[in-house]
């Protein structure tokens, strides 16, 4: 196996008594698509700006490219792309510009960030918007074109928080047919989400983080197996009767988690489960056989759902 | 990987500075003229205009009442040679502190601009840079302009008012440090009005608009230990001609306030947006 680019190891950051990130460790292959998938405040942007050196940690090792970011900071981050959470493209300049500007930040010569920019704006399928401004762009058209800046260094690892958080439906799958084509290129990512479907389309591997720590490790499917069943039978019999329905339906299959407004019951088969909840006399209002996502493992590691 | 051997942080520097400064400030200030493009240009007109309207005002309006005027060493001057080379180094504080802490504000807190810059292979000092070269050389555009009314007004009563033009760069690069150091440690925009509170009483007692030597000798110690007021005898004795060595200690002062600027300056920005 060759050399990871990223090493962390009892990684840890606080603020004050709060440890946002709470010891924890991973590592990232070159060319893997790493995911760190979790709620809201589980430490996974804090984690990605430290990955980022930009921001320093607590305690732990952390190294980057073989790289300490304590001590080379500039040299991280001049191979580094990132796509932060909240798009902070430079407002005061057109599309086009933003990514030449920034390539400048990185000391790439003239001539080669004029290629770089129109061979990225191609890619970003933002050409006939060079001369936009920011503002006027779309929220998906923003989002491509801080991607396309983020490669304009050409760097061996891209990372990115949150990526497609505040898309409508149509702009995630543009964004994530982009992040696939770059996968594919063999560019190292590493992103951090809070959407399952985003994390099982783009990520070889990911680790579950919730309030700091490392839940579980390993490949979407994986994880399913391990700690999901195949099949999840959705039923909803009102919200004030979800609660007591469910003591009736202990045993009809692996395991039951009530929710305030359904009942979820995991199994092999879910049809089977639900002819069984009908046979006893149980009609629920709706009921839903589905594939078990990594939402259900969340739910089984945590106790509570990814998005509340 | 030929673009990053390129990059501009590989450079002969040692370790820790590095960290800082990545001697890449040219791209910091390149983004700021391409982003001037979008400005709004009466408002850096009006940055021209201000002290020349002050200058037509003062200098002529009050000028005739006032007759000829003695400089802090003993030369008479006409009312408007006295206060032309102060309103120039008013200029000259109010372009630096204004691009180095409105502007800078808006792009610490909002535009997130310098959040997109650190995460490049720039460090802090490389920001801190950029940002005071552009509004050097803004400044620079405007003292030019001013000089040169002055001399059409016949203001200029000598040759070493040359050297007001490096003089100006030299306090508004001080300004500019500083105005960067208090912004870093502003959270709000009423915290940002207390500036002006600072500005607008320094502007009117720093031996603008009459000698220093109306006040008493204590009020004078407190003015004397003020950056406009240095600013103002610099300028003063460089168009008045009145030219000595200890005109020295007023470059030193501003020597000084631009080392400790930049430290806090790169300082803060380092804990700001490096932490």
């Amino acid at each position: 196996m060759p050399a990871p680019v990223i090493t962390a190891t009892d990684l840890t950051k606080t603020y004050g008594d709060f440890a946002a990130v709470d010891g924890i460790s991973f590592e990232v292959a070159p060319g893997e698509s790493f995911g760190l998938l979790g709620p809201n405040g589980a430490g996974k942007s804090t984690t990605m700006r430290m990955v980022g050196a930009v921001s320093t940690r607590t305690s732990g090792s952390l190294r980057i490219l073989d790289l300490d970011p304590d001590d080379s900071g500039p040299e991280i981050r001049a191979q580094l792309g990132v796509v932060p959470q909240a798009d902070n493209l430079d407002l005061e300049l057109r599309a086009r510009d933003n990514l030449l500007v920034y390539g400048r930040y990185f000391g790439i010569p003239r001539k080669v960030v004029h290629r770089r920019a129109d061979e990225l704006l191609a890619f970003a399928q933002l050409e006939d918007r060079a001369k936009a401004k920011v503002d006027d762009l779309s929220g998906g058209m923003k989002r491509r074109l801080t991607i396309a800046r983020a490669l304009i260094n050409d760097p061996r690892i891209l990372l990115l928080d949150e990526p497609t958080t505040g898309l409508d439906p149509q702009a995630r799958h543009i964004l994530w047919d982009r992040l696939f084509r770059l996968k594919e290129q063999g560019t190292t990512l590493v992103l951090t989400t809070h959407y399952m479907d985003e994390a099982e389309q783009l990520c070889d591997r990911l680790v579950v983080v919730d309030k700091g720590a490392i839940m579980a490790e390993g490949s979407p499917a994986d994880l399913i197996r391990r700690y999901s069943s195949r099949e999840v039978l959705e039923v909803r019999f009102g919200s004030d009767r979800n609660e007591a329905v469910a003591e009736r339906l202990a045993g009809t299959g692996d395991r039951i988690e009530v929710l305030p407004d359904r009942v979820l019951i995991y199994s092999a088969n879910g049809e089977a489960v639900l002819t069984r909840i009908t046979e006893q006399g149980l009609h629920p209002l709706t009921s839903l056989v589905r594939r078990s996502s990594l939402e259900d493992v969340f739910l089984r590691l945590t106790g509570r759902s990814l998005i509340e | 990987m030929s673009v990053l051997e390129r990059s501009g942080t590989g450079r002969q520097l040692p370790a820790g500075m590095r960290a800082l400064y990545a001697g890449n400030a040219r791209s910091v200030v390149a983004r700021g003229l391409l982003a001037t493009r979008s400005t709004n240009w009466l408002v850096v007109l009006s940055g021209f205009f201000e002290p020349v309207f002050y200058l037509l005002a003062m200098g002529f309006g009050l000028g005739g009442l006032v007759g000829a005027v003695s400089t802090s060493t003993g030369q008479d001057v006409s009312y408007g040679a006295f206060i032309a080379p102060a309103l120039l180094a008013v200029s000259a504080m109010n372009g630096a502190v204004y691009d180095s802490t409105w502007n800078v504000f808006f792009k610490m807190n909002y535009s997130k601009l310098y959040q997109g810059m650190l995460s490049t292979s720039l460090g802090p000092l490389d920001v801190a840079f950029g940002e005071i070269g552009l509004a050097l050389l803004r400044g620079a555009v405007y003292a030019t302009g001013f000089l040169i009314v002055m001399q059409v007004l016949g203001l200029n009563l000598s040759f070493f008012a040359l050297l007001a033009l490096p003089a100006v760069m030299l306090v508004a690069f001080a300004f500019a440090s500083f105005g960067m150091v208090i912004t870093s440690y502003m959270k709000t925009f009423q915290q940002m009005d207390w500036i002006n509170f600072v500005m607008l009483p320094m502007f009117l007692f720093s031996a603008t608009f009459y000698p220093l030597s109306v006040y008493p000798e204590w009020i004078q110690v407190v003015i004397q230990a003020l950056p406009l007021w240095h600013a103002v005898e610099l300028m003063r004795g460089l168009t008045t001609g009145a030219v000595s060595v200890a005109m020295v200690w007023h470059v030193l002062y501003f020597v000084a306030m631009i080392a400790v600027g930049l430290v806090f300056t790169t300082r803060r920005l380092r804990v700001l947006f490096l932490d």
